[in-house]
């Protein structure tokens, strides 16, 4: 690292502190063993569902496809008692389809990932105009991804500008910044990376682990370095940032596990999809199974949730 | 020189995997006579919930091997268990085998190969093409179910248990086994010959503990699309009551102490039959 990024970092830290990181794996590991039985494991997967934002991010994406999305997002099951999840995330030229199979009222938003994703790596006025686009088409929330290449290099400033200007593309609608964690390399850079987003972000915007589109995904540690810097970015100013941890999390388990998380670093003021929210694909129909089985009493297979699963 | 006694820690073959309850609860193995042995896996239905995942993963895969390769694994088994049959025996018996013991576990190893030169026959009598009246071929073809539940007999605990899961899997099912509750050594040795047979991991998955513990799972899991069991008729009665409410197909033989499990009239392509699907169809001459 180059000598003018590594002043840029330290001065950086000493604003915002570190990360114990061998305490933080410590403390994550312990989340998995909190037991959640009956009533309070229904009660979290419920709320779990209503804090999915249901993604598909393919090459393959049809408009049909995403019609499809926006029925399971709006009505999770056949039991009624299921709530619809917090919203359908989608490439921009899907926006106005999903707007369309939505409606205008709908308890579902719609999310678009712009600003060239996963990559991030297009001019800033092309970034900017695919915000527009989506914008324009009718979406709620904006999925932004970071200059990971001008965080490393120590370049803060171009970095808080480029979210700004995002920012003021996306007028009313939510923003959600993705500092791609996977390239960050380290708890440090996350929590430095977390710290440039949440001060330039309103309230009600999120910052998002995740693309999704590379190895290494949201970890519980990544997530727990993240809402840290949501607390005590929180404590210092009073806004209130989102988190939304995305890619990996496929199992209800995982879901509760980030759940208590969030309830024993946050709060309950944090337990809900204004707040919270999981990017995934595969974690509904986890849920869903899981709410079947506490209320049957009987494990279910996967394929009595639209999961492709061939005879067995 | 003395040297400290190495012990095997019994574990039970899941996924492909030795591995301990989820639950970390052993119960005590003893000898006839009193001595102690080891501690056993005590399952639980979380672990028979984990098993069947692990079954559901390796199910496709298993099915689409050709008939003649799953013949040629089942025969590979046989192989892998005839030169550890003393050791099998041992398991059975738990200090002096005896010539009875010794039968029974050759007759295991028979059973198993009877069911692999079924592998690639079964199709030709239990498929067929049907007369109809119109211009179409009608084919009835077998498929397999999917994953199957076993409840092994308590005795006799090794030819039970083979003989119920042998023509589970010849036919590309998968199958989660509980073994007997009084003798369960011999399902943890046949867990071992499993693994270095060419089957794959998670096709056969053995658990050993209580009946009283996993019984209502095992009717009610939803995945498990058969059950093939050698119960009580109380155990029987419970068993059929929960699989009616996800449809789930029942082979239940009521444990008798006379049944001849040697006796040639157990070994049968019928046997195989009770765990296929039969799909029918139609194909228009001359398209």
């Amino acid at each position: 690292m180059p000598s003018a990024a590594q002043g840029a970092f330290r001065r950086l830290f000493d604003e915002i502190g570190s990360v114990d990181a061998v305490g933080l794996e410590e403390r994550v590991a312990k989340y998995g063993t909190r037991s959640l039985k009956k009533a309070a494991k229904l009660w979290g997967l419920n709320r779990a569902v209503t804090m999915v934002d249901l993604t598909t991010l393919e090459g393959k994406d049809t408009p049909g496809k995403v019609a499809s999305l926006c029925a399971k997002a709006l009505h999770p099951h056949d039991e009624a008692s299921v709530p619809p999840v917090a919203a359908v995330c989608v490439y921009p030229s899907m926006v106005r389809h999903a707007r369309r199979a939505l409606g205008e009222r709908a308890p579902v938003k719609v999310a678009s990932v712009a600003t060239a994703f996963p990559s991030g790596q297009a001019p800033l006025k092309t970034r900017l105009g695919e915000v527009q686009a989506a914008v324009d088409d009718g979406a709620d929330e904006i999925d932004m991804v970071i200059n990971r290449g001008a965080f490393l290099a120590g370049e803060f400033a171009p970095v808080q500008d480029e979210i700004v200007a995002v920012r003021e593309a996306c007028g009313r609608c939510a923003l959600k910044v993705i500092l791609e964690v996977s390239e960050l390399e380290t708890y440090d850079n996350i929590r430095a990376a977390s710290f440039l987003a949440l001060r330039v972000l309103r309230t009600g915007d999120f910052i998002k682990t995740s693309t999704g589109k590379t190895g290494l995904n949201a970890t519980l540690a990544n997530n727990q370095v993240m809402i840290e810097a949501i607390r005590d970015f929180y404590l210092e100013t009073g806004r209130a940032i989102g988190m939304k941890p995305a890619g990996g999390i496929r199992s209800a388990k995982q879901a509760l596990t980030f759940l208590v998380a969030v309830k024993e670093t946050l709060g309950d003021a944090w337990l809900t999809n204004a707040r919270y929210r999981f990017g995934a694909s595969s974690l509904l129909n986890d849920l869903l199974r899981q709410i079947a089985k506490e209320k049957s009493g009987a494990y279910q297979p996967p394929y009595y949730f639209s999961e492709a699963a061939e005879s067995y | 020189m003395n040297r400290l006694p190495i012990n095997k820690t019994p574990k039970v073959y899941v996924g492909g995997a030795f591995i301990r309850s989820e639950s970390g609860r052993v119960f005590p193995l003893k000898t006839a006579d009193g001595r102690f042995v080891a501690h056993v896996p005590q399952c639980t239905r979380k672990d028979l919930r984990n098993a069947v995942e692990a079954a559901a993963k390796a199910g496709p895969g298993w099915a689409r091997r050709t008939p003649y390769n799953r013949a040629q694994i089942l025969y590979r088994l046989a192989e892998m268990i005839e030169p550890r049959a003393a050791e099998l025996a041992e398991a059975i018996a738990l200090g002096g085998a005896t010539d009875e013991v010794r039968r029974e576990v050759a007759a295991a190893i028979d059973r198993i190969v009877y069911y692999a030169g079924w592998a690639d026959k079964y199709e030709q009598v239990l498929g067929n093409v049907n007369p109809v009246a119109a211009p179409y071929f009608n084919f009835s073809v077998t498929e397999p179910m999917g994953i199957v539940g076993a409840i092994a007999p308590a005795a006799p605990s090794l030819l039970g248990l083979v003989s119920l899961i042998a023509p589970v899997i010849v036919s590309g099912n998968t199958v989660v086994a509980l073994a007997s509750e009084v003798s369960p050594y011999p399902a943890v040795v046949l867990g071992e010959m499993l693994a270095t047979s060419d089957l794959p991991g998670g096709v056969v998955n053995l658990l050993t503990g209580f009946r009283a513990e996993m019984l209502s799972t095992f009717s009610t899991h939803a995945h498990l699309r058969g059950l093939s069991a050698v119960v009580s008729p109380e155990e029987r009665k419970q068993l059929e009551l929960g699989a009616a409410e996800s449809v789930k197909r029942c082979h239940i033989q009521t444990e008798d102490a006379g049944f001849d499990w040697y006796s040639a009239s157990t070994e049968s392509v019928y046997a195989i039959r009770d765990f296929l699907e039969v799909k029918t169809v139609w194909h228009p001459i001359g398209a």
